[in-house]
């Protein structure tokens, strides 16, 4: 996982004692911006879509189903993730795009 | 205290270029995201070989795989008619009719998923769907194994691109997909004018080419996007089939969200004045018809994708999109037919 900002929001959320985080995954060129990301129950992601078109994001797994609807460049929709385990996320309207999220137990990553 | 990281992008796939940053010049560097890849897009399990391809070619053309042993797959992915049939709905067993239009597989090799729905992942996957489908070609691959064997020809063409390996579905499957990859249409009018050949476009099919990438005009390539003219997308585009009492859900079969009721993967539009009737409905008669129902937002506005708007074109900026369309055409060598072995 390759990290290129870390922005301090001034808030503070506290999750099963420890610091919750909150993830941005880009949508560009058709693509998330990460193949896999690892994060903690507790812990958040906004789904940012930075194509000039729509995006649906979307995961149909047992542990954590959403959908997102759709929506457009610059815009943002968030999940917190509440159950460990491991999350496909996908496009509904780009099938190309893929994303794993393995949702630990906080203490998993103490 | 809540901490906001952002994830880097690693790679991509496509790469859009903005409409404000394109060039129309032929040649140009906006443009060259539009040539295919040159190699066509291989399972490392499934290497192309010439044998393999000549195989699946005669897999392809065969008529005994299927029930009555009158259907190939060519019956309906016709070369001589686009790789497709020109048919509004494809006619499957007995000649009943069936619900979508036959897809071409012209660049069937660089979908991600296959079938209008999407519901094959693989070339190899889908091959023989079809086949063993009991609308469709209605064979019993067991039966069809059994005849494959007792035919010399195919027991010393299998043994040639398969040595070692039996007859079977698996095998049958990868020679069908090894010849599916063969056909491509990468070498078009407007392939050349991107590669700078000033003299392969019009003015009129160049004006033509603008309007459709343009997202306040034809914005057609918001989904028929480069290099293959798809999005490897499903969209519902507006179609009057959707208003019928049960209509056909598309991609919700598959997908079970709201956004894909009704909707159907974006086809390539390479070779696409080959293969009217358009739409998975076949209900567009000509590439006039389809471009006039983008044009007009849709029949029925339920439901439809987030991406479609009406564009209100004029009959002259529709007619220079069409004009433009029948620039993707390659010129493909006459099909040689296969000597089928008894």
């Amino acid at each position: 996982m390759k990290l290129i900002a870390l922005v301090i929001l001034p808030l503070s959320l506290f999750s099963a004692g420890s610091f919750a985080e909150e993830f941005v995954v880009s949508q560009k060129n058709k693509s998330f911006s990460e193949d896999k990301i690892i994060i903690n129950v507790g812990d958040t992601v906004n789904f940012l879509n930075k194509d000039p078109f729509f995006h649906n994001i979307f995961s149909l797994s047992d542990e954590q189903y959403f959908d997102l609807g759709s929506y457009p460049k610059d815009e943002s929709r968030s999940v917190v993730f509440d159950s460990p385990g491991t999350i496909e996320v996908e496009c509904a309207i780009h099938s190309n795009m893929f994303l794993l999220i393995e949702v630990n137990k906080s203490a998993d990553n103490k | 205290m809540l901490s906001l990281i952002l994830l880097a992008s690693q790679s991509c796939y496509s790469v859009e270029v903005e409409f404000n940053n394109y060039v129309f010049v032929a040649g140009d560097q906006s443009l060259q995201h539009w040539l295919l890849p040159i190699r066509v897009p291989t399972p490392e399990n499934n290497p192309q070989s010439i044998d393999k391809i000549n195989l699946g070619k005669m897999l392809f053309f065969d008529p005994r795989l299927s029930g009555d042993s009158n259907m190939s797959c060519a019956t309906c992915h016709n070369p001589l008619l686009g790789w497709s049939d020109n048919l509004v709905v494809a006619r499957g067993y007995k000649s009943q009719v069936l619900t979508r239009a036959t897809p071409s597989i012209i660049n069937a090799a660089y979908n991600n998923l296959q079938m209008w729905d999407g519901r094959m992942n693989s070339l190899e996957a889908q091959a023989l769907a079809p086949m063993t489908s009991a609308l469709e070609m209605h064979a019993d691959l067991t039966k069809k194994i059994a005849l494959l064997n007792n035919i010399n020809g195919y027991v010393i063409a299998f043994d040639k691109a398969f040595p070692g390996e039996t007859i079977n579905k698996k095998t049958m499957a990868m020679a069908i997909a090894s010849f599916e990859r063969t056909v491509i249409s990468d070498n078009s009018n407007f392939d050349a004018w991107v590669k700078g050949d000033k003299s392969a476009l019009s003015a009129n099919e160049v004006m033509g080419f603008k309007l459709f990438v343009d997202p306040n005009k034809g914005n057609c390539a918001v989904c028929h996007s480069a290099p293959n003219f798809t999005d490897d997308g499903f969209h519902n585009i507006g179609l009057a089939s959707f208003a019928q009492s049960e209509p056909d859900l598309g991609r919700y079969t598959q997908r079970p969200l709201k956004l894909m009721k009704g909707a159907f993967k974006t086809p390539t539009l390479r070779d696409v004045a080959l293969s009217a009737p358009f739409f998975h409905d076949g209900s567009a008669q000509t590439l006039a018809q389809v471009v006039e129902h983008y044009s007009e937002g849709g029949k029925i506005k339920i439901n439809l994708s987030p991406n479609f708007q009406a564009n209100s074109l004029t009959p002259d900026e529709a007619s220079a999109i069409v004009s433009f369309l029948h620039t993707l055409t390659s010129p493909h060598e006459p099909i040689m037919l296969p000597k089928l072995p008894q």
